[in-house]
């Protein structure tokens, strides 16, 4: 790739060309989010090519869903994304709604918009805090781990598990909440808000970490689209898009009548329904800053959204219904149904032959695309700003490698 | 102390040499291992605290006290790799020269009037001349261990420090052109009296000059957010990535050392060393310049009093690490040579006019005017004699070094 | 997705594209002749009305019956479809096509059947074509570097097809 080194003006600059090294990042190396390898073509500090090599945590779940049934998959797809199973969850149980024209109960959907903006939050905090880890800064990693512990906290007493929760399956949800969680789901909401402030003056607005990202790793909005970037990655490029608003009716209608305003930059400027810090002066749309402030928007986005839920979950009589059986029959024919899971798009396509075991089960994961525009976005970069690129892309490996 | 074994004694001259020496160096190798522990155990209590955690609680009985010795000999007990490529005997020599340096460093540094290793006429460019030294064991390790995360701590740290040893040094010279000498200890006591006496206080220069001096050494000891050497997120472990147990522990210790010291110096450069805010001994009558008990406690209670300063330099540096991101190289440098190096320098010229227009400072005079003092008049026949043959040496060696 | 309006255009730009379509499924696809793929997706990028210019996702189906019994009741002919789903981000739609190819090339086992790439279109095939070369075993002509992604780069055989064996062994390692 001699002409990514051509086109470097830093290099041509310093007219200073040394012998290239190759260096290996990954897959054990402390800020590669899991098992992503990179090799880096470097000069001294400047990298001028990187190259992802995935598959280090393939796990061959679409081969395993060949021969499961579909709520029997359910478990695996908690395992794509780790960090926000419960979005995993739903997008699968969706699709198969989908093809089955099946509906749940009014009840049971608006307990999936709340476990499911809940889930987005405990994401967010995830990928907030590796990302100042990724910058160097260790304290808002564990402030941002001390409030998903009580998320998980409340999925524990929704679900009985911590981490692959597989609550919301097809046909529903495998149990309603136990008395007394709402209020303290509310108690949570409470006392999380004004600890945003805190995130934003460790993070969004310290000098050290906006000159870090601001104006690193811009990713232009023809870009993002043609790689079939999504989520937070695609907004914070400017493109306003996001699947719980534009996308099919049947994931549409579960947001029926709930008001969030897509969290992207338009004519200038950011939602303005909360108080948020200023954009830093040197921040470039598409760029870290914006990828990461995005992902802040969302949090109380999904915050406003979760006390929207309590309302309407609490106003709805009767239960939220049956999940369908393990081996119910899927009618022939496919479905593909995108969902917009905190790290992006996640679609799953089912292609069944009227058996209840799929034909063919595929998830196309958000993190793979995402990921996919990094070796564009590392071109001549400095070595610290590859962690810091990344890093802003918020990938989870169990997605990709799938 | 030599003295006294030639004369009541009757040993040899060189014995009673050697023995001065190995005493002295004994006690100073314990200030910095026995620093090193608490001050290892204190980073742990106090990051957890900054993260909402406890840190260390069951070793040794309440407050994990003996946490940092439990660690040294799990470090003891663990086997001493090295790398198949690496240079055998560079790779086992580098530890040691870091952590040399860092000691040696200390033989200059006085802890109270009279309480010093080696009193020396160019202590200040003793101390810093050697306190450089200790880049060689870094870049030794990463040139040896033949992982090219190292070569790039090691690069990284080379680049870093020789430019900060620019404006570091100029920070050092403008307490030395007040006082008038490169002596240490009566730079110290030309600061003696009320906190106002300190050269932190005595002009507006001074006080900005010492702001740069804060950064410059905590860049030069490669604490966050300059610990670029080391940049977890971004080279593994730098330098150090291929070390473990004991040698890894002699460059833990070595920045320890590295980071008590510089704090240590701000103290005894700007912070009037041993002679407290509130000159407590004079105000009862005492001196440290006299022989007898009381004088010898004055002198302990100014060595608790410099240790105290030099603690909460230490105690600083560990709350600015577990708060701020890590800065890019580039960004580091830029800090050093646009914006410190420049500022020391004009720092420097405004102390000059103002020692010709306004001299003995604006607060200074309400114990003593300034100039009483000359160089060499707090020199007892004891110290005159203890002194000289490594003071002429380090002459000799300044005067070469000129 | 505009209806028949936006396909005759289509099928006049070019003619004979198309060989199939299901506007009333419940995800409305056209079949597109493989071989004029990377045209057709040029064309659905840069000229359409609704411009389609994200590519979400590219699925290899391997329509194939391993057991006899079973394979005798089944209505379709073996053979592997490609399914490619498209986003238009301006018009917020999407668009189904599907390829048929032959499992083998010219049913001579071992052949990966061939299918021009659409890197060309958008750079972000690249890895999903990878994928699908690497799980299904279909091989993308004119893709800039096509290798396996997911498995070992000395892995063999392709995992999604349905007569796919599992290795007994893989570097010492049991598979079984």
């Amino acid at each position: 790739m001699a002409s990514a080194i051509d086109d470097d003006p830093r290099i041509i600059e310093f007219d200073v060309r040394t012998d290239e090294m190759l260096v290996n990042m990954g897959p054990q190396h402390p800020s590669t989010h899991g098992v992503l390898r990179l090799v880096l073509r470097t000069d001294g500090e400047v990298v001028s090519e990187i190259e992802p090599h995935i598959g280090y945590l393939h796990r061959c779940a679409e081969k395993i869903g060949e021969n499961l049934t579909a709520r029997q998959w359910i478990p695996y797809t908690d395992r794509m994304d780790y960090l926000a199973a419960m979005n995993m969850n739903l997008g699968w149980a969706l699709t198969v709604e989908k093809l089955m024209k099946y509906e749940v109960s009014e009840k049971a959907r608006h307990l999936r918009v709340l476990i499911a903006e809940l889930s987005r939050i405990a994401s967010h905090l995830v990928g907030m805090g590796a990302y100042g880890l990724d910058l160097g800064t260790f304290s808002p990693f564990l402030y941002a781990f001390r409030e998903r512990e009580k998320i998980l906290d409340l999925f524990e007493e929704a679900c009985g598990a911590r981490l692959t929760y597989s609550y919301i399956t097809v046909g529903g949800l495998t149990a309603d909440l136990p008395p007394g969680w709402l209020g303290r789901c509310e108690a949570f909401l409470d006392q999380f808000e004004p600890i945003i402030k805190e995130y934003h003056a460790l993070l969004t607005t310290n000098a050290i970490f906006v000159k870090r990202t601001a104006n690193i790793g811009v990713l232009s909005r023809e870009l993002a689209i043609e790689y079939g970037c999504s989520g937070p990655v695609l907004r914070g490029s400017g493109v306003d898009q996001d699947m719980r608003r534009d996308g099919e009716a049947i994931y549409t209608a579960m947001y029926d009548g709930y008001a969030f305003e897509v969290a992207v930059m338009k004519n200038g400027h950011y939602p303005r329904d909360h108080e948020y810090p200023p954009v830093p002066a040197d921040a470039v749309l598409g760029d870290c800053w914006h990828r990461f402030f995005v992902r802040m928007l969302e949090v109380v986005q999904s915050m406003d959204l979760v006390r929207q839920a309590i309302d309407r979950y609490s106003a709805c009589k009767g239960t939220i219904g049956e999940p369908l059986k393990l081996t119910e029959k899927i009618p022939a024919g496919d479905a593909y149904l995108e969902t917009e899971a905190p790290k992006g798009q996640m679609g799953f396509y089912v292609v069944s032959d009227g058996t209840a075991i799929p034909w063919r089960v595929r998830a196309r994961s958000s993190s793979f695309s995402n990921l996919a525009v990094a070796p564009e976005l590392c071109r001549g970069c400095l070595i610290a700003d590859v962690p810091a690129i990344v890093g802003s892309l918020d990938i989870v490996m169990g997605e990709i490698d799938r | 102390m030599a003295e006294f074994l030639i004369n009541s004694a009757g040993l040899p001259e060189w014995l009673a040499w050697t023995i001065t020496a190995v005493v002295a160096a004994v006690l100073i190798l314990n200030v910095i291992a026995g620093g090193a522990l608490v001050f290892i155990w204190a980073e742990r209590k106090i990051a957890a605290r900054i993260q909402d955690r406890l840190g260390p609680t069951r070793t040794g009985g309440r407050f994990g006290w003996l946490q940092s010795l439990a660690d040294g000999i799990k470090l003891l007990a663990k086997e001493d790799l090295m790398p198949e490529g690496a240079d055998g005997m560079l790779f086992r020599l580098a530890p040691y020269v870091s952590f040399c340096a860092s000691f040696c460093a200390f033989i200059a540094l006085p802890f109270a009037f009279d309480f010093v290793g080696q009193r020396l006429n160019v202590g200040v460019f003793f101390v810093v001349a050697v306190l450089g030294l200790e880049v060689f064991g870094v870049i030794l390790a990463g040139y040896a261990s033949a992982s090219k995360w190292s070569l790039f701590g090691a690069m990284r740290e080379a680049a870093q420090v020789v430019s900060y040893e620019v404006p570091l040094g100029m920070c050092v010279v403008v307490p030395v052109m007040l006082a008038g000498s490169m002596d240490l200890v009566t730079i110290a006591e030309k600061q003696a009296g009320w906190f106002t006496n300190w050269y932190l206080f005595h002009d507006p220069f001074t006080f900005v000059i010492f702001w740069v001096y804060v950064t410059c050494a905590v860049a030069s000891v490669n604490r966050a957010p300059f610990d670029l050497a080391e940049a977890e997120s971004e080279l593994v472990a730098g330098f150090h990535t291929e070390y473990s147990g004991l040698r890894w522990s002699y460059f833990f210790m070595a920045e320890y050392g590295s980071m008590f010291l510089v704090s240590a110096l701000a103290a005894v450069l700007f912070m009037g060393g041993w002679n407290g805010p509130i000159p407590v001994a004079k105000l009862l009558g005492l001196s440290a310049g006299t022989g007898d008990t009381a004088g010898y406690f004055v002198r302990l209670l100014g060595m608790a009093n410099l240790l105290g300063k030099a603690t909460l330099g230490v105690l600083v540096m560990m709350w600015v690490r577990w708060t701020l991101p890590r800065l890019r190289i580039d960004q580091v440098m830029t800090t050093c040579l646009k914006y410190c190096t420049p500022l020391a320098a004009a720092m420097f010229a405004g102390v000059m006019v103002w020692q010709l227009a306004l001299p003995g400072g604006i607060v200074r005079g309400l114990s003593r005017p300034a100039g009483e003092v000359r160089e060499g008049w707090l020199e007892g026949p004891g110290g005159k004699a203890a002194s000289r043959p490594a003071a002429d040496a380090a002459q000799k060696v300044a005067e070469v070094a000129r | 997705m505009r209806g028949p309006d936006f396909l005759s255009q289509l099928d006049a730009a070019l003619p004979g594209a198309i060989v199939g379509r299901n506007l009333e499924a419940m995800d409305p696809w056209i079949e597109i002749a493989p071989e004029r793929i990377a045209d057709v997706c040029q064309w659905l990028d840069t000229k359409s009305p609704v411009r389609f210019d994200a590519l979400e996702c590219i699925t290899a189906i391997d329509w194939f019956e391993p057991d006899a019994k079973k394979a005798a009741k089944v209505s379709w002919q073996p053979h592997t479809e490609l399914v490619y789903h498209l986003w238009s981000t301006a018009a917020r739609v999407s668009l189904v096509l599907k390829c048929n190819l032959p499992r083998w090339k010219g049913d001579v086992p071992g052949q990966l059947p061939e299918i021009p790439s659409v890197c060309g279109v958008w750079r972000g095939a690249n890895w999903h074509e990878r994928e699908v070369y690497d799980l299904s075993g279909v091989w993308f002509t004119g893709h800039p570097d096509l290798r396996r992604i997911l498995c070992p780069e000395d892995w063999e055989g392709h995992p999604l097809r349905k007569d796919y064996e599992q290795p007994l062994e893989y570097h010492g390692i049991r598979g079984k």
